[in-house]
């Protein structure tokens, strides 16, 4: 092995061998998850987690019914979430599919909310590769500034785990500047000793975000599976000195999950990971929960969907 | 094969049978169609060691979501299965009349056996309304146009009932039927002096067809909860009884926000004794909202 090449390596973090992925034990797992989404936040704590969760979230409409302008109303709610006369942040990215990046991309002109498309063969990942690869690309080419693919469970769980890896390094390639999450589809995966392998794959493969679900398919992002990719992602910088964002998506409905999962973070990768270049919370009806509950810490009274922007 | 007579047994008792282990009632809240504890642990003795739970602000948020997630269904409901509903109420009502009798009479009602027989006939009488409110409410306008214009109730949705204190029962049944006959869901805060009823009724609610989510049941501190009702902006509607017109004044602006419509009466327990007045179908149009329509053609 060249210099050259080692030191390609050691940057994107080949070494040591993909083996070294240790077992997890679920019950365990689960239950130190769920610890630490038995704490309390309460008033200036809790406004800040929420306006973080808002700050850190990927607004997401995956649906078949999707339209230009659905996808630009979505895109105005992604701005200014509570409406023009709010402080309410604006969120971090819309995540769309990628026929509708274009209409995204313009809807969001002069705003520093970015464009996601999920891509390559989303949600299956089962087309054949040269379309998955050239699907990432055009969706780039379109202006999306994020990718979420998703691996291949089947090739994963046959065993072939260099195969996923070689593709997410494909796909990775395609995206040129643009970030790369890698979707695992945590509920496809079976064991969380599983989850931690595919894990890792996906970070020695270059991943730039690690994503749990793609929200089509249950379980999606409990919290103990986040915390096995949090850990992944933990154990990864501590090899390497690169630091992986992570993405909880799937499931995450209310604002006290939200709060669990900024928890989960904190706790297992610090500070340095509260922030929207490195976590991001994939919902869609996420927001609206997390407005009622700034709302109901402005005035101090309960509130109702009817009051909120509709999308 | 005969049966040999038992030697072996164990020898058969002659004394009395040793006391039973008492069984002490746990009085819990009523929401979303479950008995819950209160969120906050609080409890206010009833005498006789019992208890009932003092409902927090939580409480009160997590009924009025439940009564929101019951409102669609239950407002589509056709108004004559509601009627059927309610009627099925009565029977279990009727069939658990000893239970009922002994908590009003442990609350301090003069004549339980009474205002039984009144508030189940209430309860017949605004099962039976459901399904003619819309004949008697409705109406075709005459207008000064070549349109059909016609109009019709329609149930609010989420509606918080701050029940009279006396008396218990009747006064619970005769102020609750009407808004869940027109198709609204309640969340009602009992009555102070005998919120043990309110609760016993709440099991009778339970076991009959009436869908979870329609009525909650919340025993508490009137002066902690109903401010809460009142700023809540998913509860669409305040009728509070026995309340102070200092309260009320308070009451009002604080649903302001919401334009919430409130209504505050004060009846003597003869009125709701009254068959007359206090079974009118007028109760049921008073959180009702009329939808008019103009259609362009039939004129």
């Amino acid at each position: 092995m060249s210099a050259a090449d080692a030191a390609g390596a050691a940057a994107r973090g080949l070494l040591p061998p993909l083996g070294a992925s240790p077992p997890v034990e679920r019950v365990a797992a689960e239950e130190r998850a769920a610890a630490l989404g038995r704490r309390s936040l309460k008033r200036a704590a809790k406004v800040a987690g929420l306006r973080l969760a808002v700050r850190c979230m990927d607004l997401t409409t995956l649906e078949g019914a999707d339209t230009p302008a659905r996808v630009a109303a979505l895109c105005r709610k992604a701005i200014a979430p509570g409406g023009a006369a709010s402080d309410v942040p604006s969120v971090a990215a819309v995540c769309v599919y990628p026929s509708l990046v274009g209409a995204a991309r313009r809807a969001l002109a002069g705003s520093a909310v970015r464009v996601a498309s999920v891509a390559a063969g989303f949600p299956s990942g089962l087309t054949p590769l040269a379309t998955r690869v050239d699907e990432a690309r055009r969706a780039v080419d379109a202006g999306a500034d994020e990718i979420d693919m998703v691996i291949d469970r089947g090739a994963f769980l046959a065993g072939e785990q260099e195969r996923v890896g070689d593709e997410i390094e494909l796909v990775k390639e395609a995206c040129g500047a643009a970030r790369l999450k890698v979707i695992l589809e945590t509920g496809e995966l079976g064991t969380f000793s599983n989850v931690r392998r595919a894990s890792d794959v996906a970070l020695h493969a270059g991943a730039d975000f690690l994503k749990t679900s793609t929200g089509k398919i249950q379980p999606a992002a409990t919290p103990g599976v986040s915390l096995v990719l949090l850990e992944a992602i933990r154990d990864f910088y501590f090899r390497t000195g690169r630091r992986v964002g992570m993405k909880p998506a799937g499931g995450i409905r209310t604002a006290r999950q939200a709060l669990h999962h900024l928890v989960l973070v904190k706790e297992t990768l610090g500070d340095a990971w509260l922030d929207p270049e490195l976590y991001r919370l994939g919902a869609s009806t996420l927001l609206d929960d997390v407005l009622l509950q700034l709302e109901k810490e402005r005035t101090g009274a309960y509130g109702s969907l009817e009051y909120l922007p509709a999308d | 094969m005969t049966e040999r007579p038992r030697e072996d047994g164990p020898p058969r008792r002659s004394e009395p049978e040793a006391a039973r282990v008492g069984i002490r009632k746990t009085w819990k809240l009523f929401v979303g169609g479950a008995f819950v504890r209160g969120e906050s642990g609080r409890y206010r003795p009833l005498g006789g060691g019992e208890t009932c739970p003092l409902a927090s602000r939580k409480d009160l948020r997590d009924a009025v979501r439940a009564a929101a997630e019951a409102s669609a269904r239950w407002s589509r409901t056709s108004a004559l299965l509601r009627g059927q509903i309610l009627y099925r109420l009565a029977e279990v009502l009727e069939a658990r009349r000893a239970e009922l009798s002994a908590q009003l009479a442990a609350g301090g009602a003069p004549a339980p056996p009474r205002e039984l027989d009144l508030a189940i006939d209430r309860v017949v009488s605004f099962a039976g309304w459901a399904d003619k409110l819309s004949l008697l409410a409705s109406t075709v306008n005459p207008v000064a146009g070549p349109y059909l214009s016609v109009s019709q109730p329609e149930p609010i949705g989420v509606v918080g009932l701050v029940a009279p204190g006396r008396p218990a029962l009747l006064g619970l049944v005769g102020t609750l039927c009407p808004l869940i006959a027109a198709g609204n869901v309640a969340v009602v805060v009992a009555g102070e002096p005998d919120p043990r009823t309110a609760l016993a009724f709440a099991e009778c609610v339970a076991t009959s067809d009436v869908p979870p989510g329609v009525v909650q049941v919340l025993t508490g501190d009137r002066a902690e909860l109903v401010p809460v009702l009142a700023r809540h902006l998913g509860v669409r509607g305040l009728d509070v009884w026995d309340a102070s017109e200092a309260d009320a004044r308070e009451l009002e602006q604080l649903a302001a926000d919401g334009m919430k419509r409130v209504a505050f009466r004060s009846w003597a327990v003869s009125a709701f004794e009254d068959a007359r007045r206090a079974s009118s179908p007028a109760m049921l149009e008073r959180f009702v909202e009329t939808k008019t329509l103009w259609h362009p053609l039939g004129a």
